[in-house]
């Protein structure tokens, strides 16, 4: 399963020329608002000609302007999830869920009814009209009304961006569910650190109309210099680690990855489940000795392995903990004192209690997609 | 009750014409209505502030004028009447279907208002996420643009039965005022008012016209409403 997009398209003032091929379980198209990523993601469901280029999905060419092909978006078979859900206001939750049944020819049907209601949690709501569900409630009707159109592939346009923190949480856990538990590959376009760090596979970096990067989540992530300004302190290491055991006397959860263990507030996942973890950049504190009598749990050695200027007074320092590396945003004025230079052994410092739902997340992509 | 019911059978005739001519101008102005409305809210062509204008001429001419060009065009020597006539068997002149040609064309206006503004406020993106879905035009049309657009259709459609009910300015110019056959309600009353002794028949048919009209009104309110409520459009 891949998708490849590379096309150039003018919109007024606007220019967008990108390129990008994924082959990822979810891949997030990541940039801030106006960098063109839900115009890409409009262009591969469809709903925008591209001036020109070329639309690929699964080898089969939806869009190739040198050649005339444009396949119109009742045929592409791409199911789409958009930021206001769109529900037809005159038909009831079960027959928004239908309604894209009708027209997928029978040999091609894999979704069931039954088990996608059962994968979002939407069997109360069957009866109900759109104008009665909270703004989850329909987002999740949304998903399931893609789904039920058996897509090849699954686009969502930022479907959290008009949601509360509470909704956010609430759908999160079924889009894991979505990208863990079907084969359905996934395009999902975010503005958001925490969704794309916790969901995605892999990650394209938009800028201003063009792609600054792609990659798998982790090394993506890593690169500060990629996130939006206001993002920024929300960037770190992500992390794929295995629940070795919970420890019940204090509350925590110890987490095994190739950094060593990490401590956790108590996880409510089986031990040996995946979780992904992102360590925020500002909170790593780097000690150059075996700090003693500190209340910080978690403390990785590791050796710098890179030193970049973050913005203001800050610089970026990459630690590689054994394979895995854990990125640590420290002042200038800390990096001098310390003397910290390329391949200085150091000891990363992170706080148990710097982890919460944000940046704590079952499931991992990564080994979903093998 | 009883004075007002007792009509003589040129009065029931009257009646009966009226709400047959008007129903006919209704049901037969609908295709094109809604054709002509979708074109005029979404179309972008060469000519679409013509068609506007056209389209919006029995509104602003003399209803005599509509009628006489109606006649010119439409009657036994005139160029559509005699092709009309001659290839189809469809005569206008003179007959009910003129009457309810020219009813036809004088409310086609009201009717093609209400419906471009409800096509107006159909939210496209919902079409665009049915097509998404698999659905072709044609299917996002009749399953979703359709059934957004009823309350405007009915409104469209009450609105041009209303003033079929009460056209009387084209139809007598067209089709003059021959009972049973063009008679209906607004030239009935006419005829009454001009007549010694017509008083009553005039007032007893225009009781009977309120009373239809209103119920028409009340009608297409109660639709609207259900339609709505069905919808609960947020």
């Amino acid at each position: 399963m891949s998708v490849l997009v590379d096309i150039s398209h003018r919109l007024g003032d606007f220019a967008i020329d990108a390129r990008f091929e994924s082959a990822g379980r979810l891949t997030a198209l990541f940039g801030p608002s106006g960098s063109g990523k839900t115009t890409l993601i409009n262009m591969i469901a469809g709903l925008i000609r591209p001036d020109k280029g070329r639309i690929a999905v699964d080898g089969r060419v939806l869009v190739d302007t040198d050649a005339g092909i444009f396949v119109p978006k009742h045929k592409r078979r791409i199911g789409m999830v958009f930021q206001d859900a769109r529900l037809f206001p005159h038909m009831s939750v079960a027959g928004n869920l239908r309604y894209g049944r009708w027209f997928t020819p029978p040999a091609e049907r894999y979704a069931e009814m039954d088990a996608v209601v059962e994968l979002l949690g939407i069997g109360p709501l069957l009866d109900r009209r759109p104008a009665k569900l909270s703004g989850g409630e329909k987002q999740r009707v949304a998903i399931g009304r893609a789904l039920l159109a058996s897509p090849k592939l699954l686009l969502m346009d930022e479907p959290l961006a008009s949601l509360d923190d509470a909704r956010k949480a609430e759908i999160l856990p079924y889009i894991e569910r979505l990208r863990d538990e079907t084969k359905l590959p996934i395009v999902y376009v975010s503005h958001s650190v925490a969704e794309v760090a916790r969901l995605a596979s892999d990650v394209v970096v938009m800028a201003q109309g063009k792609v600054a990067a792609s990659g798998p989540t982790g090394a993506i992530m890593q690169r500060l210099d990629l996130l939006p300004a206001e993002e920024r302190g929300e960037g770190g290491a992500v992390l794929d680690t295995k629940v070795l055991r919970h420890d019940e006397a204090f509350g925590m959860t110890v987490l095994g990855s190739a950094a060593g263990e990490i401590r956790v507030p108590r996880l409510a996942v089986a031990t040996g489940a995946p979780v992904r973890i992102r360590i925020r950049a500002r909170d790593v504190m780097i000690a150059t000795e075996q700090p003693m009598g500190l209340s910080a749990l978690n403390i990785l050695p590791g050796i710098i392995v890179a030193i970049s200027p973050g913005e203001g007074p800050t610089v970026d320092i990459g630690i590689d903990c054994n394979g895995a590396t854990v990125l640590a945003r420290i002042t200038e004025q800390s990096r001098q004192a310390l003397k910290l230079h390329l391949g200085g052994k150091v000891f990363a410092v992170i706080k148990t209690v710097s982890f919460d739902r944000a940046n704590t997340s079952a499931g991992l992509p990564a080994e979903a997609d093998g | 009750m009883n004075w007002l019911l007792d009509l003589t059978p040129d009065e029931w005739n009257a009646v009966r014409l009226s709400i047959k001519v008007a129903t006919v101008a209704m049901l037969f102005s609908l295709p094109p209505g809604i054709l002509i409305a979708l074109l005029l809210a979404r179309g972008k062509f060469w000519g679409k502030t013509l068609l506007n204008g056209v389209v919006h001429l029995p509104l602003i001419l003399p209803p005599v004028v509509t009628g006489y060009l109606l006649l010119l065009t439409f009657g036994r020597r005139g160029p559509a009447g005699a092709f009309l006539a001659e290839h189809f068997g469809i005569v206008f002149s003179f007959r009910w279907t003129g009457a309810a040609l020219a009813c036809g064309i004088m409310g086609f206006p009201l009717m093609v208002r209400a419906m471009r503004l409800s096509i107006e406020a159909v939210d496209r993106k919902m079409e665009a996420a049915a097509g998404t879905l698999g659905a072709n035009p044609l299917f996002v049309f009749a399953t979703i643009t359709l059934p957004l657009i009823l309350p405007g259709l009915i409104a469209g459609s009450i609105l041009s039965f209303a003033k079929a009910m009460g056209e009387f300015g084209a139809t007598i110019t067209f089709v003059s005022n021959i009972p049973n056959e063009t008679q209906t309600l607004p030239s009935a009353i006419y005829t009454f008012t001009q007549v010694p002794g017509g008083d009553d028949g005039a007032l007893r048919l225009t009781l009977i016209s309120i009373i239809i009209s209103m119920a028409a009104l009340v009608a297409s309110e109660v639709l609207a409403r259900r339609v709505g409520r069905r919808m609960d459009i947020e």
